[in-house]
């Protein structure tokens, strides 16, 4: 499989990465290079193969269904670009 | 006094606890150091005040009798792992000047068990790279040289600053993290120790994470001996980390000397790559004799899904890096670039923000998960991954206790030689092709300096182990360190 413009343009908006009309067929040769590369995954047969979800095998541990953090509003806004009071800041989303 | 940087970190543990120098005497010599070797560009920041801050505040529990298993050691920290109040980036400009306000769990662990943290070291962007060439503060210099040439080579990566600064004698050990290979091939690359752990034994808590399933911490460090002590206080079970198991952590210095006696040690067929260079088949068989030498029985196995282990990574890595990545959006932290509306916000800030390695892994990983790719990608390449671990599975159920594997199929080489405009990157990541499969498997892997090719540049061997067997890893690599020898770059810098 290979993708073309359109498809590139379009992943680069799914991945909400800016892509200039002038940077599609480089990144289009690069990422069909990759494909290609993983193309071959195609002649292993998996026929009744699980796919691995846990490459360990063992039981999750759970938490206490308790509040054990929190009241830290402070310390989570430190690093935002753009801040007011305890919010985040962004363009208008709502018109 | 001989030069405080040339001690290996068991030597330094003796000279602490004898009072032959002082955590902040060893700690001086170390930044100063740091300073002469600027031009490697292993460090993206020095913490000099803090270091000294720490020793002496170590020294005088070291005075008390109250010093830890690291008291007053001096290490490097991977720029990956986030230090509280001091700048954490992963070496992507997305992350700007992005300062935590929390303690990586790893990181905690060593400052609690007494270690000093010298600085910053830098690595690949998002630890995504086999070079430390992607990172937004430029390449890493290997310390090693070829023969007669004053090319600049690459430490390898990710964890190229790691292993650039603990071979060029710089810090004492330091954390690393491995995804396909970013302990195991710099730590080649350098004549330097590195072992990715089995996957769960370190806490992932306070990385930043690139691959979840796959990303393991480690440390890189100057002899066996100094990583089995490192291991023992960054392993263990972390609550905060639900993939973090919760095993006791062995004392692993105990493995080192032990006899191996009897061990197992297969030598995959499927290694034996066409046109692998014979130098490195020498260094190979080498490792396999001394290993022999010291009473292991050799069996040749078969792990017949190893040629698929990289392809099948170049889906997994770069699908959980997609989403992971997916939180850098210009607005809870780090860089952010203006739009029109909030969607430009996050695609300005994102094409800014990562460099061009990463945001081809991000549109993969995009892709291989997208509606209608998913199954013949992604989860394809899942199933793979159990076979990859099948195969080991069947090879440990016949009795073999360790597999011994080239670490790289080649030395360091150049900068710019595998990147650039127009290099094909599955070039760059055929480096990884005898550590990625240790990753896809969970299991854990070592890398130990076993020799020179003829340019004089170091190889390095890799036993890969059963899960949390770390300790016959441990005791094997130290009969190949006896037999080999260490190795020392000549300084230039």
């Amino acid at each position: 499989m290979s993708v073309d413009a359109a498809t590139v343009r379009r992943i680069a908006h799914l991945a909400r990465i800016a892509v200039s009309e002038g940077e599609v067929p480089h990144l289009q040769g690069e990422l069909n290079a990759m494909l290609a590369f993983v193309e071959q995954l195609s002649e292993v047969n998996v026929e009744g193969v699980e796919p691995m979800t846990s490459v360990t095998p063992m039981q999750m541990k759970k938490r206490l269904d308790v509040v054990d953090d929190g009241e830290i509003a402070d310390d989570i806004v430190a690093n935002a670009p753009a801040t007011e009071g305890h919010f985040f800041l962004v363009p208008k989303v709502v018109e | 006094m001989t030069d405080l940087t040339s001690l290996t970190l068991a030597e330094a543990r003796k000279g602490l606890a004898d009072k032959t120098f002082t955590s902040l005497e060893l700690t001086d010599a170390h930044l100063s150091a740091i300073e002469k070797a600027r031009v490697l560009n292993a460090f993206v920041m020095e913490t000099p005040d803090r270091a000294r801050d720490m020793a002496k505040a170590v020294d005088e529990k070291i005075a008390k009798g109250e010093g830890g298993p690291l008291a007053g050691i001096p290490l490097g920290i991977k720029d990956l792992f986030a230090t509280k109040g001091v700048r954490t980036t992963a070496c992507s400009k997305i992350l700007g000047n992005f300062v935590p306000t929390y303690e990586s769990t790893i990181t905690s662990q060593l400052w609690r068990d007494g270690a000093v943290m010298l600085g910053k070291l830098n690595n690949d962007e998002f630890a995504m790279g086999s070079a430390n060439e992607t990172s937004c503060f430029g390449p890493v210099a290997n310390p090693w040289r070829r023969d007669g040439s004053n090319t600049t080579l690459v430490p390898g990566g990710s964890s190229g600053g790691s292993a650039s600064a603990v071979a060029a004698l710089l810090c004492m050990g330091a954390t690393a993290t491995d995804t396909g290979g970013s302990i195991r091939q710099p730590a080649a690359f350098t004549a330097t120790v590195g072992i990715k752990p089995t996957y769960g034994r370190c806490s992932r808590w306070g990385i930043v994470a690139f691959a979840s399933s796959l990303d393991q911490a480690g440390p890189i460090a100057r002899s066996v001996r100094d990583s089995a002590m490192l291991l023992r206080s960054m392993a263990g079970h972390d609550p905060k980390d639900t993939t973090s198991v919760d095993i006791p952590v062995p004392d692993y210095e105990a493995a080192i000397g032990k006899s191996v006696k009897g061990k197992r040690i297969g030598i995959p067929k499927e290694y034996r790559l066409d046109g692998m260079p014979a130098e490195i088949e020498k260094l190979w068989s080498e490792g396999a004799a001394w290993l022999k030498a010291a009473g292991a029985e050799l069996v040749e196995v078969s792990l017949p899904h190893t040629k698929y282990a990289l392809p099948a990574y170049y889906i997994v890595a770069p699908a959980e890096a997609s989403s992971n990545l997916a939180r850098y959006d210009g607005v809870r932290y780090g860089l952010r670039e203006q739009g029109k509306n909030i969607h430009e916000l996050y695609e300005n800030t994102r094409a800014e923000g990562f460099g061009a390695e990463v945001r081809r892994r991000v549109m993969i990983g995009t892709y291989v998960l997208s509606a209608g790719y998913y199954d013949a990608y992604y989860l394809r390449a899942q199933k793979v991954r159990t076979l990859i671990k099948k195969d080991f599975e069947d090879c440990f159920a016949k009795g073999v206790d360790a597999i011994l594997t080239p670490a790289t199929p080649s030395a360091a080489f150049g900068i710019g030689e595998k990147s650039g405009e127009d290099a094909d990157p599955v070039e760059m990541y055929l480096n990884d092709i005898f550590t990625v499969t240790v990753n896809m498997a969970g299991l854990p892997g070592i890398a130990v300096p076993a020799g020179k090719d003829a340019q004089g540049l170091p190889l390095g061997l890799q036993l890969i182990g059963r899960p949390f067997d770390e300790e016959t890893l441990f005791s094997l690599g130290e009969v190949i360190e006896q037999a080999a020898g260490r190795f020392t770059p000549a300084r230039w810098w």
